[in-house]
């Protein structure tokens, strides 16, 4: 280990790191714009340089290899005069219009002037100005601000895969933007915005709402895909104005999918904001006393056996707890969370989460991918992946779309029958498993939704046993989910009891008339035809297709209004947090559930939210903690089938609208529309704005 | 001064036949099969011996730069990459050797390529110089019709390809790592360093980057050994150099020199002296438009090689004199140069891009006399903000000029500032 001395102090760093970490490490900070420690270096701010005894020339910190015997300096006048330079250099052609900038606040080049600039500007010739590209429909541009650090490049290339930026012309002229003047495709491209260190990159569909130091920042969980990333909620009185990633090196590192940070303008529209019944045909607005006597005339007296629920994908683990608990009771067997009707099988844990763990795929060495594109299904995953490829020293291989996943993969096949080669040996994939130290397979949520899901299912274990994914310390066995509340829905065994129907055999009960009343709880997407007859409960935040469809309407909180639990795709506790209050009369869901359960008279045991995460504990051990993951045992699971040879896709074809709050929010439907090119109603004309 | 018997580019006018069998009627791969066996060794140690330093402009031994390649290969091929971007204002001298000593090019090149392990070469010819291009393709292609290059280069038993790579014509591109990226394909941006090229250079593969002229003495060298180039010139200066001495001499010319020739002697022997007598010189820029400009004061005395430039505060560079009498606004003729730098500037690091821009502005503006004196003080010191602070040294080559006109001219700029407050009405002149 390298010894190194930073003004005065002697410090022994990681021979792989650079003089700005090494400075870190001693506690001295090192100002800079472009160098970002999940992107690759560029050292073109010059920002970071330092002076280094016996080099000619001061260095670029951010790319100088730490050495033995180093002696640097960074709290001399020199140092000081070199930074000032830089920050004059900046500004020069940098607008002074920080006062009507989004960036006002949260700027690095505002914070760094006012820490390392002259204070002063000698300038005195005309600015440079440059004309504004347009990036589509999330990113707000005004290029005049740009500094040129090139973080929005090298994050396209090299973190999102699709290379959609690059620098222009050069000198003072040189412009940052997209090559022909395109719009930016890429599910990542949020990201760019918070890498952006001055307002040249900011977000469109929050320009000129808030100033950052107006809003309440609450730290919770996202919700809109499986991964479950760390983010934060920013909220001005009841609205949220924006979410951005919060830092988990385990989840998502500090990334975000574009459809997590921006749909949530639709959690403002289109909401359950009170109680409904229908009545002659037509949803009335009532009272919370109303909508529970409704149920209670219907329910009251029906058989346990007449009742069903099912459970959406956005629900938290305390309400399908309260809702499991109210069917126990009533007498009901009848319950499932795979809304979709997916194979996993409920009874082994080891067969429906990510058992590899999202950052083991840095340790993977061969990765099979079976029916999924995680690109649309998990953008931050699929970078993950993405990075892993970049390490070198890692094959992929596809069963299923043969999509662009930002990283080289062999096509093995649509057809999922390839699985039973690969598991018997005579497909040469089955090879590159078996010679992998750390392989994995990840199945995709579609796969396991087919009606042969069970077969595909047994085949992908089939090769997880054959080929050696399951080894001493190493779980090789994956499934993407793709809903947040898959996995702790099966957890707390919100799935058919002894006898009790599941999904299909719900609705199939339903269009015969042998279940009566079927409680939606936050589940939309179902088959209308079937439940024309049933008496419908539908407890949920959005008025979508699940409301439409409904005899009884409970409004219930979507995850920024509640304190929820969920567990992610790997099986990893988590907990979001209340940041503004629900709309209107709409409650939080367990709690709806549990006045519901006195008012049919079968109350349940619990009134605080600790009451019920202590009977969440107490069903299933892994909600005793949170954010650690418990490894699942391996143990048989799926039904050895004949597969269909029915190519296998991913189950999501418009990554911008999976759920009722992205399908909701119009900047979602902007994304839709320009970015996908589908649903525009009217081409977009000069005059749209 | 050069004797007939130690010039090495004998036809750099091309008066005589300039293709393979005139090249080897003047000694051009004479027995280069023998050279080649005694090895990779042997060729790098003679290199040092003869302490040739890089022509290209920085000076740099080129034997041991060729001694930072690695000994053994790790898989990875070696590449000798030619830099023939001559873009440096005021330098002609690689557009000779591609024109009319093509052959001296393709024999040193296969050489330089036994001293670092390489079997391919690249030449990365500037855009500009189309017919140059179209002269060495010749040369090359007449080459390998002579078995000389090719597989088994010279029946040496050594394999060696040689390719020429067009660029677009940006000065940037002369620096080698930008050069680098640009054959790579991308946009010519200087790569910072470490990593330099020796370990990762051309597609991420050791790499040597030399100059034309540095690659094109090698043969002479090793025919007649390195000590024999190490006696000509100073110690430390070794040998001869092509000058192309431009401006107001009389007969301004290309020309190959001993090192360390004073440079009246140089200017008056070669290019017929100066426009008007010596007496009428104003000051000279010795190396290329990059370095600092000279005085007469300091011409009088100035040796002609890196050491002796150096001592008057400006450098040898790519030993283009570009010269400028009594009738030269040399203002006017820096802020042009200021100009070719903002324009040539890459874009990549903030001091350079943004100040290259400042500089020339304010240049400008001394120029035309309006500007204040201080402001004079303001542009020295955005020169050393810039200086010594950037990637490459596009900055430094930006910042000198004008270090070296403020430094012997102040006069001439506070002159011009003056003139114009002195027309302008009195309330003006307050401000």
């Amino acid at each position: 280990m390298p010894k190194l001395t930073i003004d005065g102090q002697e410090i022994e760093v990681d021979a792989s790191m650079t003089v700005l970490q090494a400075c870190e490490q001693a506690g001295v900070e090192i100002p800079r714009f472009c160098y970002h420690e999940r992107l690759p270096l560029s050292g073109n701010c010059r920002m970071c340089l330092v002076e280094m005894e016996r080099a000619p020339k001061p260095v670029a910190s951010c790319c100088m290899p730490v050495g033995d015997g180093m002696v640097i300096h960074t709290n001399t006048d020199k140092v000081k005069k070199m930074r000032e330079a830089v920050m004059e250099f900046l500004l020069i052609n940098h607008p002074l219009d920080c006062p009507i900038c989004d960036q006002g606040g949260e700027c690095d080049l505002q914070d760094q002037a006012v820490g390392y600039g002259c204070g002063e500007s000698r300038y005195k010739e005309e600015k440079r100005a440059v004309k504004d590209s347009y990036y589509g429909p999330l990113i707000s541009t005004v290029m005049t601000r740009c500094i040129h650090c090139t973080r929005c490049v090298r994050f396209s290339s090299a973190i999102a895969g699709t290379s959609e930026l690059g620098g222009t012309f050069r000198g003072e002229h040189l412009e940052i933007g997209t090559y022909v003047g395109n719009t930016i495709k890429s599910e990542l491209s949020g990201n760019m915005i918070d890498l952006c260190p001055v307002g040249a990159l900011t977000s469109l569909p929050y320009a000129f709402k808030a100033r950052s130091w107006e809003l309440k920042k609450t730290e919770s969980i996202d919700v809109l895909d499986g991964l479950g990333a760390a983010i934060r909620v920013d909220a001005r009185g009841g609205e949220v104005l924006r979410i951005v990633p919060r830092l988990n090196d385990d989840v998502n590192e500090e990334w975000l999918g574009d459809k997590s940070r921006f749909a949530c303008d639709g959690l403002n529209r289109q909401r359950l904001d009170r109680p409904y019944v229908k009545k002659d045909g037509k949803l009335t607005p009532v009272s919370w006393d109303e909508a529970f006597a409704a149920i209670k005339a219907k329910v009251d007296g029906l058989d346990g056996s007449k009742i069903a629920a099912l459970a959406g994908d956005l629900v938290d683990v305390e309400a399908m707890t309260a809702l499991k608990d109210l069917l126990e009771s009533l007498g009901s067997k009848n319950m499932d969370c795979r809304q979709e009707g997916s194979a996993m099988d409920p009874n082994v844990r080891a067969s429906y989460i990510f058992n590899s763990t999202v950052s083991g795929i840095e340790e993977a060495d061969a990765i099979l991918i079976v029916g999924s594109n995680p690109r649309i299904e998990s953008p931050v995953l699929n970078a993950r992946i993405r990075k892993r490829y970049l390490d070198g020293g890692v094959k992929i291989g596809v069963v299923g779309p043969d999509a662009d996943l930002t990283y080289k993969y062999e096509h093995i096949g649509a057809d999922a029958n390839a699985l039973n080669d690969i598991a018997s040996g005579s497909n040469a994939f089955a090879d590159v498993l078996k010679g992998a130290e750390k392989p994995m397979i990840i199945v995709g949520a579609g796969a396991l939704m087919r009606a042969d899901g069970a077969a595909i299912l047994a085949a992908a274990k089939a090769v997880a046993d054959n080929c050696g994914l399951i080894k001493d310390g190493w779980n090789g066995f994956n499934v993407l989910q793709t809903s947040a509340s898959r996995v702790g829905g099966l957890d707390i065994g919100f799935a058919p009891g002894e006898g009790g129907l599941d999904t299909q055999g719900i609705l199939d009960a339903c269009g015969d008339g042998k279940v009566e009343v079927l409680y939606l709880l936050g589940a939309d997407g179902m088959e209308a035809a079937k439940l024309s007859d049933t008496f419908i409960i539908y407890q949920g935040h959005h008025g979508d297709s699940g409301a439409h469809l409904a005899d009884v309407i409970l409004p219930g909180a979507a995850y920024t209004e509640k304190n929820g639990t969920f567990v992610n795709t790997e099986g990893r506790v988590q907990r979001t947090s209340l940041a503004v209050f629900p709309p209107g009369a709409a409650k939080e869901d367990w709690a709806i559930i549990r006045a519901l359960s006195g008012e049919l008279g079968k109350t349940l045991p619990y009134d605080t939210l600790p009451d019920i995460r202590a009977r969440m504990a107490e069903i299933n051990s892994v909600f005793a903690t949170t954010d650690e993951i418990q490894a699942a045992e391996w143990a048989d699971f799926g039904t050895a089938g004949e597969i269909n040879s029915k190519p296998l896709t991913s189950h999501i074809r418009n990554y911008y609208m999976t759920d009722p709050i992205s399908r909701a929010s119009e900047t979602m439907a902007a994304c839709t529309a320009e970015l996908l090119g589908e649903g525009s109603e009217t081409e977009r004309t000069g005059t749209d704005g | 001064m050069l004797h007939d018997r130690d010039r090495i580019f004998k036809n750099i006018y091309g008066i005589h036949d300039t293709g393979v069998k005139g090249a080897m009627s003047r000694g051009d791969w004479d027995k280069t099969a023998d050279l080649i066996k005694k090895g990779r060794e042997w060729i790098v140690d003679e290199m040092k011996t003869s302490g040739l330093r890089g022509r290209g402009g920085a000076g740099f031994s080129t034997g041991m730069k060729w001694s930072f390649m690695p000994k053994e290969s790790d898989g990875r091929p070696h590449y000798l990459v030619i830099n023939a971007d001559e873009g440096e204002p005021g330098t002609c001298k690689d557009r000779e050797i591609l024109r009319a000593e093509p052959q001296k090019l393709i024999e040193g090149a296969l050489l330089a390529s036994v001293g670092i392990g390489a079997h391919v070469s690249y030449v990365y010819i500037r855009g500009e110089f189309y017919r140059e291009a179209e002269a060495l393709q010749k040369a090359i292609d007449e080459a390998y019709a002579e078995g000389l290059i090719g597989k088994n280069a010279c029946k040496s038993g050594y394999d060696f390809d040689m390719y020429i790579h067009m660029g677009a014509g940006a000065y940037i591109c002369g620096e080698e790592s930008a050069l680098i990226e640009s054959i790579e394909g991308k946009k010519g941006q200087p790569r910072l360093k470490p990593p330099f090229p020796a370990n990762c250079g051309l597609y991420g593969c050791p790499t040597t980057v030399n100059n034309v002229e540095s690659i094109a003495v090698v043969p002479e060298i090793l025919r007649r050994g390195g000590s024999w180039f190490a006696g000509l010139g100073r110690e430390n200066n070794a040998g001869t150099k092509l000058f192309c001495v431009s401006g107001n001499v009389n007969n301004p010319c290309t020309f190959e020199e001993e090192m360390g020739v004073p440079m009246k002697e140089m200017l008056e022997k070669h290019c017929g002296g100066i426009e008007g007598g010596w007496n009428n010189l104003k000051g000279v820029i010795p190396g290329g438009s990059s370095v600092p400009v000279m005085t007469k004061g300091q011409c009088d005395s100035a040796l002609m090689d890196y050491d002796g430039l150096i001592e008057h505060g400006s450098g040898l560079g790519t030993a283009a004199v570009i010269v400028m009498d009594q009738s030269v606004d040399i203002v006017r003729a820096i802020t042009r140069l200021s100009r070719f730098y903002m324009h040539e500037s890459c874009g990549q690091c903030t001091p350079c891009r943004e100040g290259t821009g400042w500089m020339w502005r304010m240049m400008e503006r001394i120029n035309e006399g309006n500007a204040t004196i201080d402001e004079i003080d303001l542009l020295e010191d955005v020169t050393r903000r810039i200086e010594g602070h950037t990637i490459c040294a596009l900055g430094d080559a930006a910042a000198w000029p004008i270090q070296g006109l403020i430094k012997h001219f102040r006069g001439e700029m506070e002159a011009k500032i003056l003139a114009k407050a002195g027309t302008k009405p009195a309330a003006d002149a307050a401000e």
